[in-house]
């Protein structure tokens, strides 16, 4: 195993940890609404202040996702997404998408199905994404278990392999998940598939305090999370929000309105400094 | 009713060879460990058992008959050819086998809910009634093309009590379907079950569904012993999900003398997009949850698939088939959509029997096969489901030809 010790996502993490800081993770679909604007919206959100961010893989039947990122998906590979151009939006983000222009500096997470890993070659969609510019891979349908070596091959590129825990996970099995999982612990808030939620269940917060005494991997909370004040809520005990269906949502109704990719990109910026805000 | 043990290399976690598995989110996993060690559990108990066999006997009305086909094997010559009738069936096919089995373990779990994704519509009746027996919600998904497709199980299934949820997304047939099943029962795992329609899906659905349809196969096996004194030569079989193959195939696969051909949906054309062949003409994949072969582009998309037959219409297969497939135990090829409606055809004139378009698939292979063979050599097909519910289809699709 190649350590991880040079990986910018657990680099991300532990400079914030220094400061004291908690961190927003904005989900954006690859190539939605095209492969451009997701590489402008990658410098955009850095550029509000973000320091990670995670870019979903579309993919034709994507089980643990809720219907406003499947049809994101859907949009997305009707526009023509492959991974070929993904690496290649990536690898010019990494190069010229920083704010200045110069290199882009978020840690980067892909969000992929072990369907299209699987398919790719695991080996080479390791060494591949690496290549391009990710720090790190979250395969929800890869739970710990199956096919075990995958973090392995994914350390030896250089990836963190982030796993999900969901309030579903026996105690014991919870703990094991955060042992294995590398970079942070994916805690998703609720059984079932992403969406918009107002309210998170008080037992998620609970869980993951309880949770956070066995490990000292950070644990994020995803799914659900749609404002500012569950982000703060999010924030008091995890060490960042994820945030996916209410950005792409966002997205949507931007594209509906027929907005330029300019504006798009701007509203997207808007709404993550306005999620950043009560964790500045 | 155990006949053999199972001799299979199943491992503990659902695999036959390298394919199989439970590559699914982390919500289900629980659910799926629950659910293995229940059906162990019940499958173990005489008193499940008995139950089980009740049920098959009192509302499935089994056994099926063995039919041999005088009329359809005059006309072809060589080989016997006898039927499996699962046509005969309440309901109208194999799947109401399955569909006990698991609502009676739905019961046992303590579920009130059940859900089910379908294609012809079959599975989802089956449900229907399986449910509307033991007193269980029941929620259906089908995607709208289906929908169109089987108008008349989609009324079915709401006379039974069933809500027929429409599935808009994808190319809005099973595999769309099954999506939608499955994302139900990641919010809903703790009241509901998932009555899952194949040998497909994530560990235990591929044994547990195998299990249940094994009676098909068991049947089949003192039948023909009785009737003929001898083992069949060749045993054929329809495979969409692969579950009506599955359950002939399981009880006789230690029976070396016994050839077995699993017919997938050859639909227009051999291109990809075409057919619904995975075995035939994909290669090793993930697709709900299980690893199998699938028809996939090289990013690892789904393919997109075509059949004249809603229930062969899917993208994947059950994991043991694939490792029929590879080791070469069961010979895999492909019919084509017009050879399934020529073979419908035939069967109607010379049996009077009116089979689904998915078994069409399976007499078509039957009618190549039994030629080459002799007099006193025996075809068995498996005649999985009766052709009532594609009547609608048929009738456009002569229409179409005619026109020509
Ligand atoms: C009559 C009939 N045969 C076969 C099938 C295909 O399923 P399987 O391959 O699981 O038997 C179906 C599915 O709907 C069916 O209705």
């Amino acid at each position: 195993m190649t350590d991880l010790q040079n990986n910018r996502l657990i680099q991300t993490f532990a400079d914030l940890r220094a400061n004291g800081k908690k961190t927003l993770l904005p989900f954006l679909t690859a190539g939605y609404p095209d492969s451009r604007t997701t590489t402008n919206m990658l410098s955009e959100v850095e550029r509000r202040g973000a320091r990670i961010c995670e870019l979903g893989v579309p993919f034709s039947d994507p089980i643990a996702d809720g219907p406003v990122i499947q049809a994101s998906y859907t949009a997305a590979l009707d526009g023509g997404f492959t991974l070929a151009g993904l690496f290649e939006s990536v690898r010019e983000y990494r190069a010229t998408g920083g704010p200045d222009g110069g290199p882009g500096g978020l840690a980067l997470l892909a969000m992929v199905s072990y369907s299209i890993v699987y398919r790719y070659g695991c080996e080479k969609f390791c060494a591949d994404a690496a290549a391009a510019g990710f720090d790190g891979l979250i395969v929800p349908d890869l739970p710990l278990g199956q096919a075990d070596n995958f973090a392995t091959l994914a350390a030896s590129a250089g990836l963190c392999n982030v796993l999900l825990i969901s309030p579903t996970t026996p105690q014991q099995r919870r703990i094991e998940i955060a042992k294995a999982s590398s970079g942070f612990v994916y805690f998703m808030s609720v059984a079932g598939i992403t969406g918009e939620r107002t309210v998170l269940p008080p037992s998620t917060i609970e869980a993951v305090a309880e949770l956070e005494t066995h490990t000292d991997t950070p644990i994020c909370i995803g799914f659900g999370i749609s404002s500012a004040d569950m982000v703060e809520e999010v924030c008091g005990t995890a060490e960042g929000a994820i945030v996916g269906s209410a950005i792409i949502h966002k997205i949507n109704d931007a594209v509906a309105a027929n907005a330029p990719s300019r504006q798009i990109v701007e509203t997207v910026g808007q709404f993550v400094e306005k999620l950043l805000q009560p964790i500045r | 009713m155990n006949d053999f043990t199972d001799n299979i290399p199943t491992t503990s976690e659902g695999y036959y060879g390298d394919y199989g598995g439970a590559f699914v989110p982390e919500t289900l996993i629980a659910a799926l460990e629950q659910l293995s060690h229940e059906f162990d559990a019940a499958w173990a108990d005489d008193d499940f058992r008995a139950e089980f066999d009740r049920c098959l006997r009192e509302i499935a009305g089994r056994p099926s008959e063995l039919y041999f086909a005088g009329r359809l094997t005059e006309q072809f010559g060589g080989a016997k050819i006898y039927l499996k009738r699962e046509d005969m069936n309440h309901t109208g096919a194999h799947k109401i086998n399955n569909t006990l089995g698991q609502a009676l373990l739905a019961k046992r779990m303590g579920k009130r809910r059940v859900i089910a994704e379908t294609g012809a519509g079959q599975h989802g009746v089956a449900t229907a009634t399986a449910a509307a027996v033991f007193g269980l919600e029941c929620e259906v998904y089908m995607g709208t093309e289906d929908i169109r497709r089987q108008a008349l199980n989609v009324f079915r299934m709401k006379l039974l009590g069933a809500k027929v949820v429409p599935v808009e997304s994808g190319q809005r047939t099973l595999k769309d379907a099954t999506n939608e099943a499955m994302r139900d029962w990641m919010g809903s795992v703790e009241h509901t079950h998932y009555i899952l329609g194949s040998v497909c899906g994530p560990h235990p659905f591929p044994l547990m569904v195998r299990q249940f349809q094994r009676c098909i196969g068991t049947e089949a096996r003192s039948q023909m012993l009785e009737v003929e004194g001898r083992l069949p030569d060749v045993v054929v079989a329809c495979v969409g999900g692969g579950s009506n193959a599955a359950g002939i195939f399981v009880p006789m696969i230690e029976d070396k003398s016994v050839a077995m051909v699993g017919v997938e949906a050859g639909g227009r054309s051999l291109d990809l997009g075409d057919h619904a062949a995975p075995l035939c003409l994909g290669d090793p994949g993930i697709l709900h949850g299980s690893h199998s072969y699938v028809l996939q582009d090289a990013d690892g998309q789904t393919a997109q698939v075509h059949s004249v037959s809603a229930g062969l219409d899917y993208p994947g297969v059950g994991p043991e088939h694939s490792y029929w497939r590879d080791t070469g135990r069961v010979r895999y090829t492909t019919c084509s959509d017009d050879e399934a409606i020529d073979a419908l055809m035939t069967l109607c004139r010379s049996e009077g029997i009116i089979p689904a378009l998915e078994s069409s698939h399976a007499v078509a292979e039957a009618i190549k096969i039994a030629p080459t063979l002799k007099a006193d050599q025996i075809v068995l097909v498996n005649l999985s489901g009766r052709g009532d519910k594609d009547c609608n289809e048929i009738q456009e699709i002569l229409a179409r030809r005619e026109g020509k």
